[in-house]
C-alpha cells in the first residue's frame, strides 16, 4: 500500500475495523428483532418497527446529536457505561456504535424479507417432529434465510463503511482514532492540496462498495440454490 | 395403544364439538371439506390450541384444558404426515429421513432406519434433494420422517389428496405396511370412501364439527347419511382372499365360498385383502338371473331397506361374502317386491370392481 500515506492508510483500517464490528455485534440482534416483527405478533410491535427504520430517515446529524447526548460523557447511558470503563465517545468504538445504527435498518429489512419467505408451515413440521423452537430455528429457519442474512451483514458492512453524518457529530474526526474513510476524505478536502489523497481514498470507497455488493450477490445466489435444493 | 380425544373449538364456520375413543390401529376421520377433520389433527398435534377439551394416548395426557395442561408440540412425540408433504428444501432425503429421530429419546427409537428404508423402497434417493422428487417420492419420504421420529401416535391429514391416482395407488399400500407391521396407532384424514374401505381399522364420520358416526368401516361406509361425497360414496366392504389368476386377465377372488371376478391384480395366490363395492354398481334381481355377461352373482336375502329422500333407496343384501349394498330406485324396490327376508340376487359388473379398491399387501413384497 505504498501508494497510500500513512493518514490515508490509518483510515481505511480505521473503517475495516469499525465496519467488522458493527456488522458483527448488530447481526445477531438484527436477525433476532427481524424475526420478531416477521413471525410475532404483540403490542408495540409498529412502533418497534419504526425505531427500526428511524436512522434510515432522520438526517444523520439528527441520529449523531441523539447518540451524543445518550452515549456521551455527560449522557445517561454514558456514565452507566462509563462505570464499568467503556467509554464510547470520541473513541473508535463510538464510532462502531454510530456505524452500526446507522447500518441496522438495512441489515433488518434485508433479513426480515428471507425470513416471511419461509413457509412456516415448514417450521411447524419440524416442531411435531420433536424440535423445541430455537432447535427449529437453527435446523430449519436459519439455514433457509441464510442468503439474506448474508446479502444483509454485507449490505450493513457497506453502508457502515459509508456512514459519515452520525460519525463525524458523535465522535468527532480525530485522526487514528474516529476518523473513518468518509471523515479523511471530508477532511482532506478541508486543507489545499488535500485532493490527491481524497481522490484515491474515493477510489477506494468506490471498489469497497462495488466488490459488497457483488459479492452479496454471488454469496447469495449460491446460497439461494442450495438452500432451494436443486 | 388407544387414544381419546374430546374437542371444543369455534371455527369462522362451524363449531368443532367431538369426542372418540381410538382402539390400536388406524382410525380414520372421515367427512367432507371443512368438516373439521384438520382442526382435530392439529389439535391433536399441538399446531392449534382448542379452547376445551383433553387429548391422551393411553394414560399419556398431551393436553387437558380442565387441568391447564399443555404439551408444546415438540415434546407430543408424534409423526405427522402433511398432506404436501413438508420436506425440507435445503437437507437431503437422508437427512429429511433422520431430522425427527435426531430428537427423538435415544431409548425410544424403534424403528431401524435400514428397515424403513427398504421398506419405503427410497434407498437410491437418500443423496437427492426433495426439489428433485416425484410426488409419490416426496411423500414416501414423509412418511419415513415420521416413522423415524419413533412417535407414540402417526398423524396423517389426507396424504394422498395432492397426489393423481396412479401416485395414491402407489403410496397407499404403504400405509397398509404401516398398518399391518408397525404397532404405532394411527390417526388418519380422508374424505376418500376408498381410502377408508382399505386402511380403517375403525371410523369416525364427521360432520359441520360433530361426530356422527363412529364404528367399523363396513358400517360407517353403508350409511349414506354421513358419506362425504353422499350415496355415490357408499359401499360395502368384503373380506377375500385371492384364489387364482386366470389366463384371460382375471383374478379369481373367494369371498366365503364364493367366487368373485376382478381385472387382473397384483396380490399373491391366497393373499387376505379387502374389497370395497360401490353400491351403485350393484343390480338386484328377484330371480337367478339367465344370460346375463356379468360373472359377478351373489345370491343373498334382504336384510333392510334405506329409503332416503330422493328416488333412491340403498338396500342390503345378506350374502355368503357378507352384506353387500346396492343402490336402487324406490320405483325397482316397489317392482320386485323386495322386503327384509326375501331372496334376491346381487350382480356385479366384473369392471366395476376398480383396483384402487382392492387392498392388501402386493405379491410382490
Amino acid at each position: 500500500m505504498g501508494w497510500l500515506g500513512p493518514e490515508e492508510l490509518e483510515a481505511l483500517k480505521l473503517s475495516l475495523r469499525v465496519s467488522f464490528w458493527a456488522t458483527l455485534v448488530t447481526l445477531p440482534i438484527g436477525i433476532f428483532v427481524a424475526y420478531a416483527l416477521a413471525r410475532w405478533r404483540f403490542p408495540g410491535r409498529q412502533v418497534l418497527n419504526g425505531l427500526v427504520h428511524l436512522p434510515l430517515i432522520l438526517p444523520p446529524v439528527v441520529t449523531g446529536y441523539l447518540l451524543l447526548i445518550t452515549f456521551g460523557i455527560q449522557g445517561p447511558l454514558g456514565r452507566l457505561l462509563a462505570e464499568f470503563g467503556i467509554v464510547v465517545a470520541f473513541r473508535w468504538t463510538g464510532a462502531a456504535l454510530a456505524a452500526g445504527i446507522m447500518a441496522f435498518p438495512l441489515m433488518v429489512r434485508a433479513i426480515r424479507l428471507s425470513i416471511e419467505a419461509v413457509d412456516p408451515k415448514l417450521e411447524q413440521a419440524g416442531a411435531t417432529l420433536g424440535a423445541s423452537r430455537p432447535l427449529v430455528f437453527a435446523t430449519v429457519t436459519l439455514p433457509m434465510i441464510l442468503p439474506g442474512v448474508i446479502a444483509g451483514a454485507i449490505l450493513a458492512f457497506a453502508k457502515a463503511m459509508g456512514e459519515f453524518g452520525a460519525t463525524i457529530t458523535f465522535v468527532s474526526n480525530i485522526p487514528g482514532q474516529t476518523q473513518t474513510l468518509p471523515s479523511a476524505v471530508y477532511a482532506f478536502l478541508q486543507v489545499p492540496g488535500g485532493e490527491a489523497a481524497a481522490t484515491r481514498l474515493v477510489v477506494i470507497s468506490i471498489v469497497i462498495a462495488m466488490g459488497a455488493l457483488l459479492l452479496s450477490e454471488f454469496i447469495g445466489r449460491r446460497v439461494a440454490s442450495r438452500v432451494a435444493g436443486s | 395403544m388407544s387414544l381419546s380425544v374430546r374437542l371444543q373449538h369455534d371455527l369462522p364456520d362451524i363449531s368443532l364439538d367431538i369426542n372418540f375413543e381410538a382402539p390400536p390401529g388406524v382410525t380414520v376421520l372421515f367427512g367432507r371439506s371443512g368438516a373439521g377433520k384438520t382442526t382435530v389433527v392439529n389439535a391433536v398435534a399441538g399446531l392449534l390450541r382448542p379452547s376445551a377439551g383433553r387429548v391422551a394416548i393411553d394414560d399419556w395426557e398431551l393436553f387437558d384444558t380442565d387441568h391447564g395442561l399443555w404439551l408444546p408440540p415438540h415434546k407430543r412425540r408424534l409423526g405427522y404426515i402433511f398432506q404436501e408433504g413438508r420436506l425440507f428444501p435445503h437437507l437431503t432425503v437422508r437427512q429429511n429421513l433422520f431430522f425427527g429421530r435426531w430428537f427423538a429419546p435415544r431409548r425410544a427409537r424403534r424403528e431401524s432406519p435400514e428397515k424403513v428404508i427398504e421398506m419405503l423402497g427410497v434407498g437410491h434417493l437418500l443423496d437427492r434433494r426433495p426439489a428433485g422428487l416425484s410426488g409419490g417420492e416426496k411423500q414416501r419420504i414423509a412418511i419415513g420422517r415420521a416413522l423415524l421420529a419413533s412417535p407414540r401416535l402417526i398423524l396423517a391429514d389426507e396424504p394422498l389428496a395432492a397426489l393423481d391416482d396412479a401416485r395414491k395407488s402407489e403410496i397407499l399400500p404403504y400405509f397398509e405396511r404401516l398398518r399391518d407391521e408397525v404397532s404405532v396407532p394411527i390417526l388418519y384424514v380422508t374424505h376418500s370412501a376408498a381410502e377408508v374401505a382399505r386402511l380403517a381399522t375403525s371410523v369416525v364420520a364427521l360432520q359441520d364439527g360433530k361426530a356422527v358416526r363412529h364404528g367399523p368401516a363396513s358400517e360407517v361406509l353403508a350409511d349414506p347419511s354421513v358419506a362425504p361425497a353422499g350415496v355415490r360414496a357408499v359401499g360395502a366392504v368384503l373380506q377375500v382372499r385371492v384364489a387364482k389368476h386366470h389366463e384371460d386377465g382375471l383374478t379369481e377372488l373367494d369371498a366365503g365360498g364364493t367366487s368373485l371376478f376382478l381385472p387382473r391384480i397384483p396380490h399373491q395366490i391366497g393373499a387376505s385383502l379387502r374389497i370395497r363395492i360401490p353400491a351403485q354398481e350393484v343390480i338386484l334381481s328377484s330371480k337367478r338371473p339367465e344370460g346375463l355377461s356379468a360373472l359377478n352373482m351373489l345370491e343373498g336375502t334382504v336384510e333392510t331397506i334405506r329409503a332416503g329422500e330422493g328416488p333412491g333407496a340403498i338396500v342390503s343384501i345378506k350374502t355368503k361374502a357378507g352384506s353387500v349394498l346396492a343402490r336402487i330406485t324406490r320405483r325397482s324396490v316397489a317392482s320386485l317386491g323386495l322386503e327384509p327376508g326375501r331372496v334376491c340376487y346381487a350382480v356385479i359388473k366384473t369392471v366395476a370392481l376398480a383396483p384402487q379398491d382392492v387392498g392388501g399387501r402386493l405379491g410382490n413384497y
